[in-house]
């Protein structure tokens, strides 16, 4: 028989009301996110000179001044899908009541979280602390990226006495944006695992065994999947394109 | 049941290994696209190309992107296993992107064409503008 949905005495949407809550917290997330990138968009298009990610990211921590074009930041995003899986194993693991499974798999998610938040910490000081030789008003200073200066512009006409190029400053907006919005992602990653860590310590507890169900590590999951979503497309808009 | 003040709600089946299964296949599937992602982002570095192929790269690039996202939203959030009316509140205000994109990257390329057409210098300068943006 056909189920009536909106009959009455049900959840029209067939779910509970604090994941339907997540659904529509997180789409509205996602608008605000949009709406960054594509202001970084609309200024990247008004440029008519933008530095090569493959340029700017190109370190690896202990591997010196080895040009490794995006290796770290692959690294990065692996780190996170990984984490994304065991998230959803661990949701898994509550659909069956499975308390110990909950308990493993929440802890390699919390792991992933936090590994991922080093990778960050250690590629923004990299890009902070950087230390260019560019010319400046017929000078050359030695800068990093930072949110007022921008050391990845166009290569200068002179070389300096090691045959090293000289390059330019570049366009101010690239440090804004990038420490603006991979800030905010980061800022989502980190209570993301805040919320899991709270999760695993409310399981240990045994809180939704006497609750009979674990909805709570669904909806930490949804929120952990769409910080994993973001990334996808902050990897897109500021690595690979 | 009309009388009922419980929100009711239907469980799935908890699914056993055949769950599992369809979370390392979609592990697989997110990971082969990454590495194709930054396959195509290395060889626009490595190798001199022209600018038509460049941006037909960057395309297939995006839309390898939109692919993970639908993976990840159907398979990892179990958005595909929600009712049909549901995921249609999420899906159709995202609808609202396409304008969103469209409009705003055209605004910035305007931009450019503009400052380039009655600022000649702005072609050989980055900081059009004294370097504002």
């Amino acid at each position: 028989m056909e189920t009536k949905w909106w009959s009455g005495g049900k959840s029209p949407f067939n779910v509970e009301y604090g994941k339907l809550m997540m659904w529509y917290f997180l789409m509205s997330d996602a608008f605000t996110f949009g709406a960054f990138l594509i202001s970084y968009g609309t200024i990247r298009f008004s440029q008519n000179y933008w530095p090569d990610p493959n340029v700017v990211f190109n370190a690896f921590p202990f591997a010196g001044h080895a040009n490794l074009p995006l290796a770290f930041v692959s690294l990065m995003t692996f780190i996170l899908i990984v984490s994304s899986v065991t998230m959803v194993l661990a949701v898994h693991a509550g659909h069956k009541n499975d308390k110990a499974g909950v308990i493993k798999w929440m802890i390699w998610t919390i792991i992933g979280g936090i590994a991922f938040l080093s990778c960050q910490a250690w590629e923004w000081t990299h890009l902070i602390m950087g230390d260019h030789a560019v010319l400046v008003n017929g000078q050359i200073e030695h800068i990093g990226t930072t949110v007022t200066r921008n050391p990845w512009g166009p290569a200068a006409n002179i070389a300096a006495h090691d045959g090293h190029h000289i390059g330019t400053t570049g366009p101010v907006a690239f440090g804004g944006y990038f420490f603006g919005i991979t800030g905010f992602h980061g800022f989502h990653v980190l209570s993301g695992v805040v919320i899991n860590i709270a999760m695993l310590i409310m399981t240990m507890n045994g809180v939704f065994e006497r609750r009979g169900h674990y909805l709570m590590i669904e909806k930490a999951g949804l929120y952990w999947h769409f910080v994993d979503l973001v990334w996808v497309f902050v990897f897109l808009c500021f690595y690979l394109i | 049941m009309e009388h009922s003040v419980q929100e009711v709600t239907f469980h799935h089946e908890p699914g056993g290994n055949e769950v599992v299964k369809k979370i390392i296949k979609t592990t697989i599937i997110l990971s082969v696209i990454t590495i194709i992602e930054l396959g195509m982002g290395l060889a626009m570095y490595a190798f001199p190309m022209a600018a038509g192929l460049k941006l037909f790269l960057k395309g297939v690039i995006v839309i390898l992107s939109l692919l993970k996202a639908f993976y990840i939203v159907g398979v990892f959030m179990h958005l595909g296993e929600e009712i049909k009316t549901l995921i249609m509140t999420i899906i159709v205000p995202l609808l609202l992107f396409i304008w969103f994109i469209a409009a705003f990257l055209w605004d910035g390329s305007s931009w450019k064409v503009l400052r380039n057409t009655y600022n000649p210098k702005a072609t050989t300068e980055v900081h059009a503008e004294g370097g504002k943006y």
